[in-house]
């Protein structure tokens, strides 16, 4: 790895790779450095949330409780069992991040596996596998995810793994489509010729070569993950009281809707501005990764 | 062409079986007894044995599977554990709510949304071209169960505009006609001239159709951006141009008319997306349809409504897909050649 690195930095004072120039393309996009710049924010909320946070998330008063925000120590006012809504906001970052991020994470791996090999073996092998995605692509997305839960039985990992199948298909669909058109191209057979095995053919020469969509497509399903998610704490499908979930806080909120607007309005505009820092983000990386789109 | 169609009509016959067998197992396999949902926790081991055998639940899961499909495919799915009415009654009976929902909401999103997309690609790079993009993007990332809330919070708390939920107000009840209100209330204005059910009904549509087509909105509005965005580079259109047409004539009568051909498929599976994807705006705004009441049938473990629920709103989901498939591969033939 450091001779990788080592190599590169010396060919930075001649011409700057591939990599580098996509880099500085997608530091250009105002909107991809502004997802990122949330996306960040985010992350580090997420994983410093015990030192960020200024109360214990769990931590009732009811003498407090509904008051506004800017009310003394408590920034964002608090919520029906008088417990800090900021607080609250942050340790929810930590949920919704790590589900986000863990559930794209797991489909595209099991995603791009099943493509791969799907795509790259063809004949009967290829034909179940698309079959079987067909179906799952002809249950609509929402519905799906939560006739999964509700088989697996309320929880926020089976909500996980319900959004993880859920997608799993659209990357099955993206790999083998790119792996599809690389497999016959002029290296591939270059190495097949020179006795490369299958195993290595797949993931060592076609994968990298198909991967960009994917990226693009797992950065844009974080932000989904993340609000379905939040949809399915929502239903009483995902998270359960007390955790600090945003879309349970907004399902517990719905009562308040004539008395805090505090209560119902902050957990959905956090909902709202980290998915659409991964859709900004995303956005910015399809314009630099896929040419074709390029202005 | 026919020969396509037929093709894709015959490949439907698989994913639909698919995705029965898939509801199937998945209910029987879900944790639950539907016989002690139905009896109760006090029920005698006795009472719980006659009802399984009345549901066919004592069969072999093999026996209970082949019952069902072949019930299925003659659309009965049993009777309901909660109300003991044929589940495919009620589904018939709150489809036009879903339907009339999700046709609304489309209407407000094809028009907005085609309109913003156009005018972001005619002024490409300004101000409008950028606040509508952003727009666009917020509205995709938005949670729209929250959006609804909001909305209630704002339009009908704080300023009472329009009701808090609910098709029509509970005292204008009447006997429906073709169940879509806004259609039933036109009727009744027309044949009694009372205008009161027309009024409420849309009074009462306004906000949910609102938060049910913030997505659509923005990605048509997005596709027609990029889509009319490539067609003026056209050469077509520079020819237009350079004939001295004017601006406004070239942009609608001669780009707007091609750049529309892939907002169509855009709207098409949009369409079927909020057929399907209600739930959360039928939860929110106690709207009476189909997703709502699956949503109900689950939480109440009522599951031959759940398995009629979702193989309906699949079938009706795949059947859109594919009608937009045909309906593209007419304007386009080069579709048809893969």
């Amino acid at each position: 790895m450091s001779t990788v690195e080592q190599t590169s930095a010396v060919e930075q004072h001649r011409e700057p790779t591939p990599f580098q120039e996509k880099w500085i393309r997608l530091l250009r996009n105002k909107g991809a450095v502004v997802g990122m710049g949330v996306i960040l924010l985010f992350i580090v909320l997420a994983i410093f949330a015990p030192l960020i946070a200024p109360h214990d998330p769990l931590e009732q008063n009811i003498s407090i409780r509904k008051s506004p925000p800017f009310t003394e120590s408590h920034f964002l006012g608090t919520d029906e069992l008088g417990r800090d809504m900021l607080s609250r906001l942050i340790y929810g970052a930590r949920l919704s991040m790590t589900i986000g991020i863990l559930s794209v994470g797991i489909s595209m791996i099991g995603g791009v596996a099943i493509g791969v090999v799907s795509g790259y073996f063809g004949g009967w092998l290829d034909r179940i596998v698309m079959r079987f995605i067909d179906i799952m692509l002809a249950f609509p997305y929402v519905l799906l995810t939560i006739v999964i839960v509700a088989v697996l039985g309320p929880s926020l990992t089976n909500a996980m793994i319900a959004i993880d199948i859920s997608q799993l298909p659209r990357y099955v669909r993206l790999v083998r489509a790119s792996v599809l058109a690389e497999k016959e191209s002029d290296y591939v057979l270059a190495e097949r010729s020179i006795g490369t095995s299958d195993l290595e053919l797949m993931f060592g020469s076609i994968l990298p070569n198909s991967l960009a969509p994917v990226i693009v497509q797992a950065t844009l399903g974080v932000g989904e993950a993340i609000l379905s998610s939040a949809a399915l704490s929502f239903l009483g499908l995902g998270a359960q009281p007390p955790t600090p979930e945003w879309g349970l806080m907004i399902a517990s909120s719905r009562e308040f809707v004539t008395s805090a607007w505090w209560i119902v309005t902050l957990p959905g505009l956090a909902t709202l501005l980290s998915v659409l820092g991964f859709n900004l983000f995303g956005d910015g990386l399809r314009d630099v990764l896929d040419p074709r789109l390029k202005e | 062409m026919i020969r396509y169609i037929l093709r894709r009509l015959l490949l439907l016959i698989p994913t639909l079986l698919g995705v029965l067998t898939i509801v199937f197992f998945m209910v029987a396999l879900s944790p639950g007894d539907p016989a002690r949902v139905m009896l109760g926790e006090r029920a005698s081991p006795a009472q719980l044995e006659t009802i399984r055998a009345e549901l066919g639940l004592d069969r072999p899961l093999g026996e209970q599977y082949l019952n069902y499909i072949f019930r299925a495919v003659r659309l009965d799915f049993g009777r309901s554990i909660k109300t003991g009415r044929p589940v495919m009654q009620e589904i018939r009976e709150l489809f036009p709510a879903t339907v009339e929902l999700a046709l609304v909401a489309m209407v407000i999103a094809t028009s907005l949304g085609i309109l913003i997309g156009v005018l972001s690609a005619v002024k490409q790079n300004t101000w409008l071209d950028y606040t509508s993009m952003v727009g666009a993007l917020t509205g995709v990332s938005m949670p729209v169960f929250w959006l609804g809330l909001v909305l209630i919070m704002i339009f009908s708390v704080g300023l009472g505009w329009f009701p808090t939920g609910g098709r029509i107000e509970v005292r204008l009840f009447f006997e429906p006609i073709t169940r879509l209100f806004l259609i039933d209330g036109l009727i009744v204005w027309i044949r009694d001239g009372d205008s009161a059910y027309l009024q409420s009904a849309i009074r009462h549509i306004v906000l949910p159709a609102i938060a049910l087509g913030t997505i659509p909105i923005a990605i048509i509005a997005r596709t027609t951006r990029s889509s009319m965005l490539e067609t003026l580079r056209q050469d077509y259109v520079r020819t237009a141009r350079s004939a001295g047409i004017p601006e406004k004539r070239v942009i609608f009568r001669y780009a707007l008319k091609n750049a529309l051909l892939p907002v169509i498929t855009v709207i098409g599976v949009q369409f079927g997306l909020l057929l399907a994807g209600a739930i959360l705006t039928e939860t929110i705004f106690a709207w009476p349809g189909i997703g709502r009441w699956i949503y109900t049938a689950i939480s109440a473990r009522d599951y031959p409504a759940v398995q009629a629920g979702v193989a309906v709103v699949s079938t009706v989901f795949v059947l859109i897909n594919l009608i937009v498939d045909i309906l593209y591969s007419v304007v386009n033939p080069k579709i048809r050649l893969q």
